[in-house]
């Protein structure tokens, strides 16, 4: 009879241990889920900026077609809601591959001003890119400036 | 016996004279530098190739606050945390009474007015090779900023580091006013190198250093851990920066990197910096980059 109980207990101490794994695991993965989906955003607005830097620095032909499509879809990214993509405790402590540093999750309305003058910035990127080249141009300096105002903040280096 | 007593009290003595001789902060000869003439437009460019506003200027200071050296920004390192000095002009708390010598004794020998020794967070370790006409510009510039009265916080370090003599035995060793990189080199990369190796004093960061914090030349530039938090500082010799000549130009320039992502962390306050240097020096540091010995 206690030998009987004995393994019971010890099955259901397994059933809990598993399913606190589970639930970490699951956890985890919420974590990592939303630093690619991010980091994905990072890419769209590399994507769409490099479209204007090569124009802006003279590699590609000025076209205010494909400017204005490029600086739409950058103010048009900036515009996200991406409150789900920042849970905290997805920073480069806690989730492979993140560069986000703890600080940005101490200083949020700092970071959510920092956003907004991104959306300021491609805004009047959008404005600019269909006018005309040295319009495109000069709108570039803004947007760069707002980009890095975030990474010297609340971004670790990385090799 | 008593002889032996002798020997050995001459012998201690031989020791402690060395030992003070060693360790004593070393300065310029005044006749070197008593024939300069500063050129203050001159001096902005030392100053921004120096990066002077970027420890000692207020944390988070932007734009003209930049110029208001008023010092106070912690940094953290293994052996314990520095606070940048005030070296704005005001007499008292800053370093309005410098004359050229105390600069340069500063600068290039680490070494303050009242013949201390400075802690090597000031990267008078690279400054040791910047030019006297340059340090002479740069006093003539610096003079032109304003004076703030905020006074210097101090240091915050653990023992034995406390004891600023022992530093005397660490310059010995580790302070020199030679080049890493050598061999022929063209005008450009020569430029590049002064300003890499004595201005610019990227290696402080993008090297990796010895138990004791001294630089280890033969992984120059090779990148390094974070002295001041978590990540890695890049390795920027050519085994792992494969950008063109044009491309690192234009990220001194802009902070956008030839695949538009940015600038971050401190690198972002040097891009600021050399965004305001002439593009001949920018160009002249990415030939110097081109130059280096690759670190795997």
């Amino acid at each position: 009879m206690t030998k009987g109980l004995t393994i019971i207990g010890a099955v259901l101490g397994l059933a809990i241990a598993a399913g606190a794994a589970t639930g970490q695991d699951a956890q985890q993965k919420a974590l990592n889920d939303a630093t690619k989906a991010r980091q994905a955003q990072m890419q769209l607005y590399a994507f769409n900026l490099g479209q204007l830097g090569a124009m802006a620095k003279g590699d590609v032909a000025y076209d205010s077609d494909a400017a204005s499509a490029a600086a739409t879809n950058l103010a048009s990214l900036a515009r996200l809601d991406q409150r789900r993509l920042w849970p905290e405790g997805s920073d480069d402590m806690s989730v492979d591959g993140s560069r986000a540093l703890p600080a940005l999750w101490e200083n949020l309305p700092d970071v959510m001003s920092k956003g907004s003058d991104l959306v300021t910035a491609a805004t009047a990127m959008e404005a600019a890119a269909g006018t005309d080249l040295a319009s495109l141009q000069a709108a570039m300096g803004a947007v760069g400036g707002a980009c890095g105002a975030c990474h010297k903040a609340y971004r670790t280096p990385s090799n | 016996m008593i002889r032996a007593i002798t020997s050995l009290a001459a012998l201690g003595a031989l020791v402690l004279g060395g030992g003070l001789w060693i360790t004593a902060p070393d300065r310029v000869d005044p006749d070197a530098v008593a024939g300069l003439v500063g050129v203050p437009a001159r001096g902005k460019d030392v100053f921004d190739a120096g990066g002077c506003a970027s420890c000692h200027a207020a944390e988070g200071a932007t734009g003209e606050a930049r110029l208001i050296l008023s010092g106070g920004r912690a940094f953290a390192t293994p052996f314990g945390s520095f606070r940048a000095p005030n070296i704005s002009q005001d007499p008292d708390h800053g370093i309005g009474g410098w004359d050229l010598a105390d600069l340069v004794n500063a600068m290039r020998y680490g070494t303050s007015p009242q013949g201390q020794h400075y802690y090597p967070a000031f990267p008078y370790t690279s400054y040791s090779r910047a030019t006297l006409q340059d340090i002479a510009d740069l006093q003539a510039y610096l003079v032109t900023l304003p004076a703030d009265a905020t006074p210097d916080q101090p240091h915050d370090l653990g023992f034995p580091f406390t004891i600023r003599r022992g530093l005397g035995l660490w310059k010995a060793l580790y302070l020199d006013h030679g080049w890493t990189v050598t061999g022929e080199l063209t005008a450009a990369e020569n430029r590049g190198r002064y300003l890499a190796e004595a201005l610019g004093h990227c290696a402080e960061c993008h090297t990796p250093r010895g138990p004791l914090g001294a630089l280890d030349h033969d992984r120059w530039l090779g990148g390094a851990p974070n002295p001041s938090g978590s990540g890695t500082i890049p390795n920027i010799t050519p085994a792992r920066l494969d950008w063109s000549e044009a491309d690192i130009v234009a990220y001194f320039t802009s902070g956008f990197t030839p695949d538009y992502d940015t600038a971050g962390g401190s690198m972002a306050e040097v891009v600021q910096n050399l965004a305001q240097m002439p593009e001949a020096d920018r160009a002249a540091l990415a030939a110097y980059l081109k130059r280096l010995a690759p670190v795997d």
